[in-house]
């Protein structure tokens, strides 16, 4: 078959528009719920645009639309390229890709109308859920089934790291999902009390330790040394920091419910392996930033290259600060505040929103076998970007920090220093420079949008030849 | 069997274990193959401008 001669580029293109057009409709909906905490009338009143419906929105369209997309379309596209064969099946792969949109679509239209099941990052109701399994079935046959076939013996790196992701996330999706459902639209979590709130979290750590970690591992494994045109820093590094990582993301959990119903010893346990947990992220992250070892002078030339190093740090520091905030401690001072959602934005925006799009900038003119538009627009983009970034996360550090010491002031009697209303008036400013962060962000992903679209406007669909088997494999 | 003392000899095992993969990628007889491993990535050229004879604007 003359089909079987070349990669499946098609998904991948598919999966990778997509990437860009959720990426603006996500955080469209992130800025304005940014403006609603800084101007609570930008609600209008309506049930439809209120924060509690948006902010899941939010979340599930950056997500699961713009990172899932962009993990579809890179792991596809990477598992093809080092396996040197084309996916298992192209109608699988394209079930993958119309199934997907249609689940964010679904959440697009019912978390609005107030339908969720109330668990953070598993909001979707129940037919939904089902759906996502369904999906994330398919897409274990064919990333698992491409590599089975393979004709390279060895399983690179990067697709160890992308196949981790798709078993856990399906494992965790099931077991947090189980559900009794009441009707159509409605159901009761299969857990009670705290095993309730013990599984969430369970999962709710590991969607970001999975999904949001794992699989970008993945794209930095491959696109970090083919943007710097040369080998990752230490393959045996790669190997231990896989299985570094496997064995101890599982258990970190806990750490978001320090001080609660959950029995200490647990709290206690998931502190200590968060604090583990410093030990992988930082051994990949200096594996992914050492590739440039010796060839530093491309950052200065090369701003995709730069981009995905800058997002690199971001994954160092936000994994650095993580454990930090897991002692209890320090969590008892953080939690609940707007600091956390500052750690959240450093890693989403820093280092999941940058290797993604560094990953589509070098990923794209190969589908469509163009040059990128513009190298001056990308430049434009990685500052707007990075500006935005540290707007947000340094005023919700300080927000955060202030939130907790004006909670905690007592006076000399033992009463409370503050209302918790004055602690909303305190947090004003800080919404309005986050609001600020946000739109620097969301401009520069609308400068990219624009660049890749002038990049394949007219452009031919690039085929790509499968090389014929090598003997040295 | 006492579920707390499965739970003690599977933490054992996976300590073990997470030696013995940290044994195995740093010894010698591993150079070689993770040498060819890492440059999997390189083995074929996929530069966008197979149709242009511009050149080396991608780094």
């Amino acid at each position: 078959m003359a089909d079987q001669q070349t990669y499946n580029y098609k998904v991948v293109r598919q999966f990778s528009i997509m990437t860009l057009v959720w990426a603006i409709v996500g955080m469209t909906v992130g800025v304005l719920i940014a403006a609603q905490l800084a101007w609570p009338a930008l609600n209008f009143d309506i049930p439809w645009l209120t924060f509690g419906r948006l902010r899941p929105l939010h979340t599930n369209a950056v997500i699961f639309g713009f990172g899932g997309s962009a993990l579809f379309a890179t792991s596809y596209y990477v598992v093809q390229r080092t396996c040197h064969v084309r996916l298992l099946s192209d109608t699988l792969a394209a079930a993958t890709f119309w199934g997907w949109q249609l689940i964010i679509v679904l959440a697009a239209l019912t978390l609005p109308l107030g339908l969720t099941q109330s668990k953070e990052y598993a909001e979707l109701i129940w037919p939904i859920d089902v759906l996502i399994t369904v999906v994330w079935v398919i897409y274990a046959l064919v990333f698992f089934g491409t590599i089975m076939k393979r004709r390279v013996r060895h399983i690179y790196v990067a697709n160890w790291f992308f196949g981790a992701y798709i078993i856990t996330v399906a494992i965790l999706h099931i077991f947090n999902s189980a559900a009794v459902p009441t009707s159509f639209l409605h159901s009761y979590s299969a857990y009670a009390g705290v095993q309730d709130a013990m599984v969430q979290w369970w999962y709710g750590h590991n969607a970001v330790g999975f999904f949001l970690t794992a699989g970008f591992l993945g794209m930095m494994y491959y696109f970090v040394p083919k943007q710097a045109n040369r080998p990752v820093y230490s393959y045996r590094l790669s190997v231990v920091h896989f299985w570094a990582l496997i064995f101890t993301y599982i258990w970190a959990g806990p750490h978001h419910l320090h001080y609660t119903a959950l029995p200490d010893w647990t709290q206690s346990l998931g502190m200590i392996m968060s604090l583990i947990l410093l030990a992988p992220s930082w051994g990949g992250m200096i594996n992914g930033i050492m590739t440039l070892s010796g060839a530093w002078e491309k950052l200065r030339t090369d701003p995709v290259l730069r981009l995905l190093i800058v997002s690199i740090s971001f994954y160092g520091m936000s994994t650095f600060e993580g454990p930090m905030m897991a002692i209890k401690t320090v969590n008892a001072l953080s939690h609940y505040t707007d600091w956390t959602i500052g750690h959240v934005h450093s890693g989403a925006l820093g280092w999941v929103a940058l290797v993604s799009m560094g990953s589509m900038y070098y990923l794209i003119p190969r589908l469509f076998n163009r040059e990128l538009y513009s190298l001056k627009l990308v430049e434009a983009h990685f500052w707007t970007a990075t500006i935005g970034i540290v707007l947000y996360i340094s005023s919700m550090w300080v927000a955060g920090i202030m939130q907790g010491l004006m909670w905690r002031a007592t006076n000399g009697d033992g009463t409370l220093t503050y209302s918790f209303v004055e602690s909303v008036q305190a947090m004003h400013p800080y919404y309005i420079v986050r609001f600020m962060g946000g739109v620097f962000f969301l401009l520069g992903s609308i400068v990219m949008a624009w660049n890749i679209w002038k990049t394949i406007a007219g452009a031919k669909p690039a085929t790509a030849t499968i090389p014929a088997p090598a003997a040295a494999h | 069997m006492d579920v707390s003392i499965v739970q003690s000899v599977w933490t054992l095992v996976v300590l073990v274990l997470f030696v013995g993969i940290v044994i195995w990628a740093w010894s010698g007889k591993r150079k070689q193959e993770f040498d060819e491993a890492a440059n999997i990535p390189f083995d074929e050229d996929d530069k966008p401008t197979a149709t242009t004879s511009k050149e080396n604007s991608h780094g």
